[in-house]
């Protein structure tokens, strides 16, 4: 990776613990192989903080990597944002793309904007919030395995297939719209799509809505009430997310959830048949 | 009173009531509850037997032997007994069939119907046992060609232009292929690793994770990535000589998976990382991968989180479009492509699929080796070929038709002690191998496990060399794709053309 040693003395502004990166220099995106590669450079000199700019659909930043540190991106990211992180904190000041924190092990992204589809794929841990609107097969097959334990906030709304598989952690949806103007108004649309939480057998799905969802409901999947554990279970985590995003925590809090779970933990149990032919 | 339609038994327990000395070691020997003693003597339930053989071996008068079921049903050549125990296990029970093991059809296999060829005066043949051949396999991506940067006139100062990628070495064309820590137990994993170790061949690590204690194995185990990414964290990445996605699995192409959650004991969730007694599932498809793009994307990915060091494949089931599929994975930056094929193996799979979807490895293997020539990428990828690599003469066969490496597991079960009774999926493997309870487990000992292992993989390899001295080729990668060597004898022609192939006599 000769090339990336010179890209990198051509434009880093860096200083001792914060590192800046500039992923346009000459006005073209550089490949994100390139980039990874500066990044993972940083982060094996105990480097703290780096700060990305004009980020254009760079794929994987922040692949595998582990520590205590921060990624700051400014523009927009590529698929994969933070596959197989285990530990560092990732905000980004833009949009996302697909599969963010794709099977993350711990860590924790803020994105400041809309999220693709598939996010939080297989997730085993670490927390994913986002302000705006989501697509599809949000938070599948999220699993949960002792202390650690996945958690996905969005500010809006979800599409088809949220929390397909769901294996554990929880997904928070709130339905909330932001207006230009910076005041915060409910959706007037539908919070999600369908097929919610289909196959799902651990973990739960909270859903800021008076909406009937019935019909919305996959295989598998019951609605409970909202009651004094779940807000104990979520509580911390909305708080975190409202401090973040700069949201009236009262206004989220005070108004009807809606919370899916599993029927059981064992929603295949009867389909085979193990007789000896 | 309803009537019982039930399954009649397949085999019959005979005990020789002379011989029988009531020491019941039957009783603690049997995992599927056959025996019981009423006081008076051994009593046997032959409907429950499975023919696994544990009590006739451990029967310290030799008391005890299993035959076949006596019980007669009214022939009928089109409504087989099977044909009819499918139904009545379907109409009592209901729901899908399982199975364990391969496909067990009586199909015809095509690697019986393929002859070798060998040297007679004009070209020599070599004697194996006192000259050099060559087994030695190179794993990884194979840059098109060299290029060299010359910096002085005379050529003394020559560096290397092209990138290499990451290769490593096996000593023999062979791995052992994926079965988890769950499909079979601890001690039968441990065996297959040390052995893998000892022969410098590799090992798959299945699904479900790798447990901490086989990270010391790492150089000879590819760890799979599959669709339920069970046990998938940094370690497990950095842990494995190579890293294989999985998109398909000969014995259920296109099927999930489904570890009831009664089998997932601290040992399992440890290695899978999930909640004890949760169930694993895994979806069917990959839902980050609906296209060969997607598929390169996490090619991509997986390079990138191990920071280009290990090689990266695929693993496919063998069906009808394997070809071009194969030659999208490899576009896609795979460098390694393992096909398992229609008769290949699994610890619970739909009976359905395992009997009837995916087609044989033979004709994978041709197809995907000439679709790749073709399209000038066959030097690049290593070829891994699996789905019933009984005995070295299929594995001869494969490498011939155009495989690198050839993939078996139930040869190297039964070298343990399997006695293929195919009831895997019930998790009470009088052996030891395919069961996770400890009082099973631990009667795999696992030392002379690993040397029986060791013992047969010897034997294949010296088996490869007497074959490749009598076709006069030194080394194993002169054999591979080299199918002048092979003829047909089977009854269909067009399987040897497909296989391009000629037939016997031409």
């Amino acid at each position: 990776m000769i090339i990336n040693e010179v890209k990198e003395k051509i434009y880093e502004i860096g200083f001792d613990d914060i590192i800046e990166i500039d992923a346009a220099p000459n006005g073209e995106p550089i490949d994100y192989r390139d980039l990874n590669a500066m990044i993972h450079a940083r982060t094996l000199k105990n480097c703290k903080k780096i700060v990305l700019y004009n980020i254009c659909g760079q794929r994987f930043i922040g692949a595998a990597l582990q520590g205590d540190f921060e990624i700051i991106i400014n523009g927009v990211p590529g698929n994969d944002l933070g596959i197989f992180m285990d530990g560092p904190k990732i905000t980004v000041y833009g949009n996302c793309e697909d599969q963010v924190g794709n099977t993350m092990n711990q860590g924790s992204m803020i994105i400041n904007g809309n999220g693709g589809d598939v996010i939080g794929l297989s997730a085993r841990g670490g927390t994913i919030y986002i302000k705006g609107d989501v697509g599809y097969r949000v938070g599948i097959h999220m699993k949960e395995y002792k202390n650690k334990f996945p958690i996905i906030i969005i500010g809006g709304t979800a599409k088809d297939f949220l929390g397909e598989y769901m294996a554990g952690g929880i997904i928070v949806v709130l339905g909330l719209k932001f207006l230009p103007d910076g005041s915060i108004i409910d959706i007037d649309q539908s919070i999600c799509g369908n097929e919610l939480g289909t196959g799902i057998h651990r973990g739960s799905i909270y859903l800021r809505t008076d909406e009937k969802l019935e019909d919305k409901l996959g295989v598998g999947a019951k609605i409970v009430e909202f009651d004094g554990k779940g807000k104990e279970e979520i509580g911390p985590f909305l708080y975190e997310y409202c401090e973040t995003f700069n949201i009236p925590f009262d206004l989220v809090i005070n108004k009807q959830f809606q919370v899916i779970k599993p029927i059981s933990k064992r929603p295949y149990g009867g389909t085979y048949c193990n007789k000896m032919i | 009173m309803a009537i019982a339609h039930e399954i009649i038994s397949h085999y019959k327990v005979n005990i020789d009531r002379e011989d029988c000395q009531k020491c019941k070691r039957c009783l603690t020997n049997c995992s599927f509850g056959v025996f019981s003693f009423n006081g008076e003597r051994i009593i046997a339930q032959s409907n429950k037997c499975v023919a696994c053989q544990r009590c006739v071996v451990m029967c310290p008068a030799k008391a005890i032997h299993i035959s076949q079921s006596e019980s007669f049903l009214p022939p009928h050549g089109n409504y087989t007994r099977k044909i009819r125990n499918i139904i009545w296990a379907q109409s009592g029970n209901g729901g899908v069939l399982l199975s364990a093991t391969g496909n067990d059809r009586p199909i015809r296999s095509i690697f019986d119907d393929l002859l070798l060829d060998a040297c007679q005066v004009t070209n020599p043949s070599i004697d194996p046992l006192r000259e050099t051949i060559e087994t030695k396999i190179f794993f990884g991506r194979k840059p098109k060609k060299l290029e060299f940067i010359v910096e002085s006139d005379d050529f003394t100062d020559v560096s290397l232009k092209t990138q290499i990628f990451p290769n490593f070495e096996i000593d023999m064309p062979i791995m052992v292929g994926h079965m988890s820590l769950g499909s079979i137990s601890y001690n039968a994993c441990q065996a297959i690793y040390r052995a893998a170790r000892e022969l410098n061949i590799i090992a798959g690590s299945g699904e479900g994770g790798l447990h901490p204690d086989f990270y010391e194995f790492a150089p000879n185990i590819i760890t799979e990535i599959a669709s339920g990414r069970f046990g998938v964290d940094i370690n497990y990445l950095n842990n494995a000589a190579g890293l294989e996605i999985k998109i398909g699995q000969g014995a259920k192409p296109g099927h999930g998976g489904h570890l009831p959650g009664e089998k997932v004991n601290s040992l399992i969730a440890q290695t899978r990382m999930i909640p004890e007694g949760s169930d694993a599932l895994s979806p069917y498809p990959h839902h980050d991968i609906y296209s060969i793009e997607d598929l390169a994307q996490l090619i991509a990915a997986l390079k990138e989180a191990t920071r280009y060091k290990v090689p990266v494949g695929v693993k496919i089931a063998a069906v009808h479009n394997s070809a071009p599929i194969a030659v999208g994975i490899v576009r896609g930056g795979a460098d390694f492509l393992t096909l398992d094929g229609f008769r290949g193996g699994t610890g619970a799979a739909p009976r359905i699929i395992r009997d009837h979807a995916g087609i044989p490895i033979e004709l994978a293997i041709a197809a995907v080796d000439e679709r790749l020539r073709q399209e000038n990428l066959r030097e690049e990828v290593t070829l891994i070929a699996g789905g019933s690599i009984r005995y070295s003469a299929d594995l001869v066969k494969a490498i011939a038709l155009g495989a690198d490496v050839a993939m078996c597991s139930l040869p190297v079960l039964i070298a343990m002690g399997c006695r293929v009774c195919q009831q895997c999926f019930r998790g009470l493997c009088s052996w030891g191998i395919a069961t996770q309870q400890e009082y099973l487990v631990k009667r795999l000992d696992i030392d002379i496990a690993k040397k029986r292992i060791i013992n047969l993989f010897h034997s294949w390899n010296e088996e490869l060399k007497e074959v490749l001295g009598a076709m006069g080729i030194d080394s194993v990668e002169s054999l591979r794709s080299n199918r002048d060597r092979l003829r047909y004898i089977g009854p269909n022609p067009r399987i040897a053309d497909i296989l391009g192939v000629k037939h016997a006599g031409e």
